[in-house]
């Protein structure tokens, strides 16, 4: 009973101690979450990351965390090319940039509408068409086939392509195809964008970023598909 | 059966601080005379912050080929890991110390004082050469040195000798006798190793430096960031801090005063974060020293009362809106996540290069064992106008008691510009 009460003292002891020392490292007022400590990303990323009306920037919420955390790396280590990202990320630790990789593949919250479409039904049925089925002329696999039939991403790393603008997916595809975006990205996609046209860029960007993103976005577990293509990939 | 349990973790406990006191004393025993140099080395390797140039980001370890951008051209840091071929493996002890200490290479060749040898050059040869030890025992990489990219006439290596006739100074630092020994240590890891003048003393067209405006502060070339004075109160002088608040932000990168950003804060991600508590200390204690002079700089050019009266009320509405969640209404922040801008010298200073820029930019503080998780500031540049830019940095320059002088729509225009890395 006494060595009893003897561990629950020691314990309120350690536990005030460790909370006192916290709390001297953190301020009195800025809250202990990883919401208020990523306020920087909301401006362009929307509240917890669900994106915004704008264009270029996309929704990060619900994404595979794998990919999340190989984009982290990449703008912080100049591998992936955007000032203001590589700006922001330089100086954070590996270890936070898994942290705010976890946070933010965590949250669901629901996307912004999509914008009406500006291509024409061709330009969407061809996009479509591409997404769902492919196009095996030109041995081009459907998006489906790694990015889920509901296109909700793979984890770890396989992203999910709704919720986003089209102008931002053709963007990052045209960034792809050129080895402009971050190179340590899977290989597989520059191999496949480099079978597709222009015009087919921008006609699936077209139809995903015309689609609502579905009340449960979750990407697929890990192993749920079997790929179409082997993929090397530095970020495993 | 509680009992039993807790005498068991007494005994666990127990055992853990034996095996530990024995695994420490082994520690002590196994390390030679050799790995205690290289251990040695590599601390001041942190300290004299080689890897900010010697490494491109993401790279192999000193490996070199950092592009570093001069009013005079492009330079590219050097291969310094211990390849024979490419690198630093056939230098000797003495050829190391002469290009630390002289600014001179085992060809004879003299080095551009891009390489801040003016201040290595205050190193001691024991600590060179512990240096030297460490960089031998890191991986060897092969990858040869990039060319120069500098204009004419600069490009003419014969012309660092001018530059050396006015501005270079060999020597070891000599102690001041009067002054403590923690005093001495701050002096020789500030004006040595650490370099800190490099950035805090301004430099003039030549790229030169005058011992007469040490630490006074200036713009840093070609990075549009304000490296600000360390010993005028009126901008980033210490003399009003603490030694706590100076050690915590060299330390961790933040503060109850303010915290690091821009350069200073690659500064304390790859140098200061590694530097043991007693030495931080001593460089708080040094800096603090540093004679407080009147504020250094001219006068911003005044801007007319009616529109600086303007700018100031749309800048409160902008801060509000803004500004006030974290940084609060009355300026005092919430520190150290979000630093007070009341009384803060990084926002007063003659130059509102710093405050404009971090409202453009935003940032984060580095990331450091001692703040592992740091908060963030949202870059503003897509959001607010020049016109806000402008009214909200001349609104937090002049409210609750601050000093600053105005700022235009044109200063937050010129700076969108500036790089950001």
């Amino acid at each position: 009973m006494i060595a009893r009460l003897a561990g629950a003292v020691l314990g309120a002891g350690v536990s005030l101690c460790v909370h006192g020392v916290f709390a001297q490292q953190q301020s009195a007022g800025a809250p202990d979450t990883m919401q208020e400590r990523m306020q920087a990303c909301a401006p362009c990323h929307g509240k917890d990351g669900a994106g915004t009306s704008s264009d270029y920037f996309p929704r990060i919420a619900g994404q595979p965390a794998g990919y999340l955390y190989e984009q982290l790396v990449g703008f912080h280590n100049d591998q992936r090319h955007y000032a203001p990202m590589n700006y922001l990320l330089e100086f954070l630790p590996e270890s936070y940039l898994r942290q705010i990789a976890n946070y933010f593949a965590s949250l669901h919250p629901p996307a912004p509408e999509p914008l009406p479409p500006t291509a024409s039904l061709q330009v969407l049925g061809r996009g479509k068409a591409i997404a769902m089925d492919g196009d095996p002329a030109h041995d081009i696999p459907a998006c489906t086939s790694c990015h889920g039939p509901g296109l909700t991403g793979l984890h770890p790393d396989i992203p999910g392509l709704l919720g986003l603008r089209a102008n931002y997916i053709s963007a990052q595809l045209t960034a792809v195809r050129y080895r402009a975006r971050n190179p340590t990205t899977s290989t597989c996609m520059q191999k496949i964008l480099m079978r597709m046209t222009g015009q087919d860029i921008t006609a699936v960007a077209a139809w995903l970023g015309s689609q609502r993103l579905p009340a449960d976005a979750r990407p697929l577990l890990a192993g749920a598909l079997k790929l179409p293509m082997a993929c090397e990939s530095a970020g495993q | 059966m509680t009992s039993v349990r807790f005498t068991a973790s007494v005994l666990c406990l127990l055992l853990a601080i034996t095996s530990y006191a024995r695994f420490a004393r082994a520690q002590q025993r196994s390390a030679s005379p050799m790995q205690e140099l290289v251990a040695k080395g590599e601390y001041l390797a942190h300290v004299g912050d080689c890897v900010a140039c010697h490494t491109v980001p993401g790279g192999k370890l000193f490996a070199g080929g950092r592009a570093i951008i001069t009013p005079f051209g492009t330079l590219y840091s050097t291969n310094i890991t211990p390849d024979l071929k490419n690198g630093i493996g056939n230098w000797t002890p003495d050829q190391f110390y002469r290009v630390m200490h002289d600014g001179v290479m085992p060809t004879g060749e003299l080095l551009y004082p891009a390489m801040p040898f003016q201040y290595y050059t205050k190193v001691t040869r024991d600590d060179l050469d512990a240096i030297f030890a460490y960089l031998m025992s890191v991986p060897a990489v092969a990858l040869r040195d990039k060319p120069d990219e500098l204009r004419f006439p600069y490009s003419i290596r014969a012309l660092v000798i001018g530059w050396r006739t006015l501005y270079f100074t060999p020597g070891v630092y000599r102690p001041n006798p009067t002054q403590s020994a923690p005093w001495n240590r701050g002096a020789y890891l500030v004006e040595g190793p650490g370099h800190c003048g490099m950035c805090h003393t301004p430099i003039n067209a030549l790229g030169g430096s005058s011992q007469a405006e040490a630490f006074q502060g200036g713009l840093i070339p070609e990075q549009g960031w304000y490296a600000p004075s360390l010993t005028s109160n009126r901008e980033g002088g210490l003399g009003g801090w603490s030694i706590k608040d100076i050690s915590d932000l060299l330390r961790t990168g933040t503060s109850m005063r303010g915290a690091v950003y821009g350069p200073m804060a690659e500064v304390v991600y790859n140098s200061l974060q590694y530097l043991s508590e007693p030495d931080i200390e001593a460089m708080a204690v040094y800096l603090k020293s540093l004679p407080s002079r009147p504020g250094a700089g001219q006068a911003a050019p005044p801007v007319p009362a009616a529109e600086s009266s303007l700018l100031t009320s749309l800048g409160k509405d902008v801060y509000e809106t803004y500004c006030a969640t974290c940084h609060r209404s009355d300026g005092k922040g919430m520190p150290p996540a979000y630093p007070p801008l009341a009384n803060n010298q990084s926002i007063e200073m003659t130059s509102a290069v710093n405050p404009i820029r971090m409202v453009l930019n935003g940032g984060f503080p580095p990331g450091t064992a001692g703040n592992l998780m740091p908060y963030g500031m949202p870059p503003f540049a897509q959001t607010l106008s020049d016109d806000q830019v402008a009214a909200v940095v001349t609104y937090i320059r002049s409210a609750w008691g601050n000093h600053g002088t105005p700022v235009t729509a044109r200063d937050a225009n010129t700076l969108r510009a500036a790089p950001l890395n």
